[in-house]
């Protein structure tokens, strides 16, 4: 353990190239897969909150279940997609970071979408008699409810960066773990258990977390300061 | 009567159940333009569901609701409606009245105006830049009654709106309600307040049990209920605040 | 709507990089034991300075890497199963099969050695007792280069190990790396291949029991994916790196690469 400290001290005050490299390969990976699942996942949380139609239990509870796929078998289907072999193996993006990205992107959509489909319910449900007695359309509400949720929702998107960061299956398949190119915190935590130098995995491990609790007390923060201001 | 008016109101025969005991149960009335209306009854009377039906927020279980033009979805609503809780969204006081406003279809370069006025007639223009949910439960209140009267509806439905306010804030309430009364807006309101139904009420529509028990003047009412449960009430209420 | 638009503008501009970056690239699918060992880490780099070719190495288990290249998704093969490659070569995924270096495969197992094997240089004696004595042993049970020379191991012993394994026996199906792990926690016996083992470093009470038979004999080869097959394969580029690592220059380099003053591979190419 204490070796372990001395690794992640020693690369952080080194500042190590190949270390930064990877932490800001993680970070570009991450926060792009969590940027396109918050693009898709929140508009569609929204309007399974706020709609009726039929089969809306059943997606509700599909979407909740989804939340717990694992990330091997994301980053298996993903791989058969973008093989040479497969349906979009003409892309020619496998083993690149974009492949890491959409890979991730599918991960956690439905953590995003399930847990912020549950805020909006809940706000809806405050809501719902004022915005119908205003006049408000679904989709409006939806809308509305998107924004005046906003706090909540951050957390949602932070659940779905924590996942997307730790995750080291899905990336693994589809990024090859490549030196330099798909190489991220998770992969190089795996490689150097592999090798057997458990006090470097471990100390990548460490940076691993500071830096995802780094990123959620910024936005604890910034959800705060927001939240006193607004209310 | 002017031309389009929405008003009168009738109900037919109107029957609210969920599951158990009806909670309306047959009440038929009509509601027209002019005198403000009161609702009077005991907790769950069912004054809040009589209103959330006349309102379209619930549907009946059986019978008619009509009002003499019917609103088109998509159009402005002529109606209004303010809540025991007013439900304000996280941003300003002056955005939460323009929201209104947007939703209603008014186009950007007129709502600026509109909102400016509705704020002035509750007496929060100084406030219009404050994020409406740090506002004090008066001011939310009176931000409510600024966003349903924005665009002058013809009738402004109030449930229990100072139910949860405090006696100073209760006044300021009671007066702007009054002022809208006096620009021409019919207001329906319940209430369990006798004193508040005699401050601002024409007339009383007395409910019991989900029925309607008794119509009649202000005056008339207190000093000479007709009905049984009606005098039991009143005698309960006192005395009156 | 800033909450989207921030990350959506980060999105995009983040994810368009990697299409920019480095366009003269090739993906080597190879086994754990040459990436985790550091040799790609040291020839590598030498190769990308003279030619100017990028390599990117997926590290597999030997059998796993040969099915990556069957789906297309590798230009060249550089793996450690003769058998196995031979078959790949016979299905025309491959164009031609060149030697490039051997090392060794070693018996690892704890110090306290519970089957009694120690110093001795006979493999197929030492996996005999191994099993009389119910020693714990790890296997790969990946399909790798190695977990396959394992298995011919057994059979060569007599063992039928599929129907004669016991709870002693525990089938890992993890890389090279992991499995050494498992079996420093275990203080099992493990067959692994020297390069890995050299530059292993959670070693425990693990220690090299068996070395120097013949049959330990670990080649490696390596193998331009078929173009004719698989046309998205880099022809040229795969080419120039398959013939710089059999080139006088390449072996050279291979053999230079050193843990602890330890060779760790050793240049054969024909």
């Amino acid at each position: 353990m204490s070796e372990a400290l001395t690794a992640a001290v020693e690369m952080l005050v080194r500042l190590d190239p190949k270390l930064v490299e990877i932490v800001l390969l993680s970070l570009r990976v991450s926060l792009s897969a969590v940027a396109i699942s918050a693009l898709l996942g929140l508009p569609v949380g929204a309007a399974i909150a706020v709609g009726r139609f039929p089969g809306r239990q059943t997606v509700i509870v599909l979407l909740n279940a989804l939340m717990g796929l694992p990330p091997v078998v994301v980053g298996l289907l993903v791989y058969l997609l973008l093989s040479r072999a497969g349906p979009l193996g003409a892309l020619g993006i496998l083993f690149t970071p974009l492949a890491m990205v959409v890979a991730q992107s599918i991960l956690i959509l439905p953590i995003i979408a399930a847990l912020s489909r549950q805020a909006i319910d809940d706000a809806w449900r405050e809501y719902e008699e004022q915005l119908r007695s205003l006049g408000a359309r679904r989709m409006n509400a939806a809308l509305t409810l998107l924004w005046d949720t906003r706090f909540s929702l951050l957390t949602t998107i932070l659940a779905g960066f924590g996942r997307a960061a730790a995750e080291v299956g899905a990336v693994m398949i589809v990024g090859g773990n490549i030196d330099g190119v798909t190489r991220v915190m998770t992969t190089a935590i795996a490689l150097e258990t592999s090798k057997g130098d458990l006090p470097l995995a471990l100390g990548l491990g460490m940076i691993l977390i500071a830096i995802v609790i780094a990123v959620n007390a910024a936005a604890y923060l910034t959800k705060e300061l927001a939240q006193r201001r607004y209310g | 009567m002017n031309q389009g008016s929405i008003l009168p109101l009738r109900l037919a025969e109107v029957s609210f159940t969920v599951g158990g005991p009806a909670i309306i149960d047959r009440v038929s009335l009509e509601i027209d333009a002019g005198p403000s209306t009161i609702i009077l009854g005991a907790n769950g009377a069912g004054k809040s569901v009589l209103m959330r039906l006349m309102h379209g927020l619930l549907a009946p279980s059986s019978g008619r609701i009509e009002w003499s033009s019917p609103e088109r979805p998509g159009a402005p609503r002529k109606q209004a409606m303010v809540f025991q809780r007013p439900v304000m969204l996280r941003r300003s006081a002056y955005a939460n009245v323009a929201y209104a406003l947007k939703i209603a279809g008014i186009l950007e370069p007129r709502r600026g105006a509109l909102v400016r006025e509705a704020l002035d007639s509750v007496g929060l223009s100084h406030l219009a830049r404050r994020p409406a949910r740090v506002l004090s439960g008066g001011e939310q209140q009176r931000l409510a009654l600024a966003r349903a009267w924005a665009l002058h509806p013809e009738v402004l439905f109030l449930d229990e709106p100072t139910a949860s306010l405090d006696p100073s804030a209760t006044r300021e309430i009671e007066s702007v309600i009054k002022a809208f009364d006096a620009a021409g807006t019919k207001v329906v309101m319940a209430t369990h307040n006798l004193g508040q139904a005699r401050r601002l009420g024409d007339e009383i529509l007395f409910l019991d049990q989900g029925r309607l028990v008794e119509r009649a003047p202000v005056v008339e009412f207190f000093a000479r209920p007709k009905s049984e449960q009606a005098a039991a009430f009143i005698k309960g209420e006192l005395p009156w605040t | 709507m800033d909450l989207i638009r921030g990350p959506l503008l980060l999105a995009a501009s983040l994810a368009a990089l990697p299409a920019l970056a480095q366009e003269k690239f090739i993906v080597v699918a190879s086994t754990t034991s040459t990436e985790q060992s550091g040799l790609f880490g040291h020839i590598l780099p030498v190769f990308q300075k003279k030619t100017g070719i990028q390599v990117r190495v997926v590290a597999l288990g030997t059998g796993q890497a040969l099915d990556l290249a069957r789906r297309g998704d590798a230009d060249v093969v550089f793996v450690h199963a003769r058998s196995a490659e031979e078959k790949f070569l016979a299905e025309g995924q491959g164009v031609r099969r060149f030697d490039v270096m051997y090392n060794d495969f070693v018996l690892i197992g704890p110090r306290a050695d519970p089957a009694k094997v120690s110093g001795g240089r006979d493999i197929l004696d030492a996996l005999k007792k191994i099993k009389a004595a119910g020693a714990p042993f790890v296997s790969r049970g990946d399909k790798s280069g190695t977990h396959l020379v394992e298995l011919d191991l057994w059979e060569q012993a007599g063992i039928d190990i599929v129907t004669e394994k016991g709870p002693w026996y525990r089938d890992t199906g993890q890389g090279m790396g992991p499995a050494l792990n498992t079996a420093a926690a275990m203080s099992a016996y493990i067959l692994a291949d020297r390069g890995t083992w050299i530059s292993f470093k959670n070693r425990g009470e693990l220690a090299i029991t068996v070395e120097g038979d013949k049959r330990l004999f670990n080649q490696y080869g390596v193998m331009l994916v078929n173009p004719a097959k698989h046309p998205n394969v880099k022809k040229d580029l795969g080419q120039a790196f398959v013939d710089w690592v059999v080139s006088p220059g390449g072996q050279k380099t291979i053999a230079e690469y050193k843990i602890g003053g330890e060779q760790l591979f050793f240049p054969n190419a024909k």
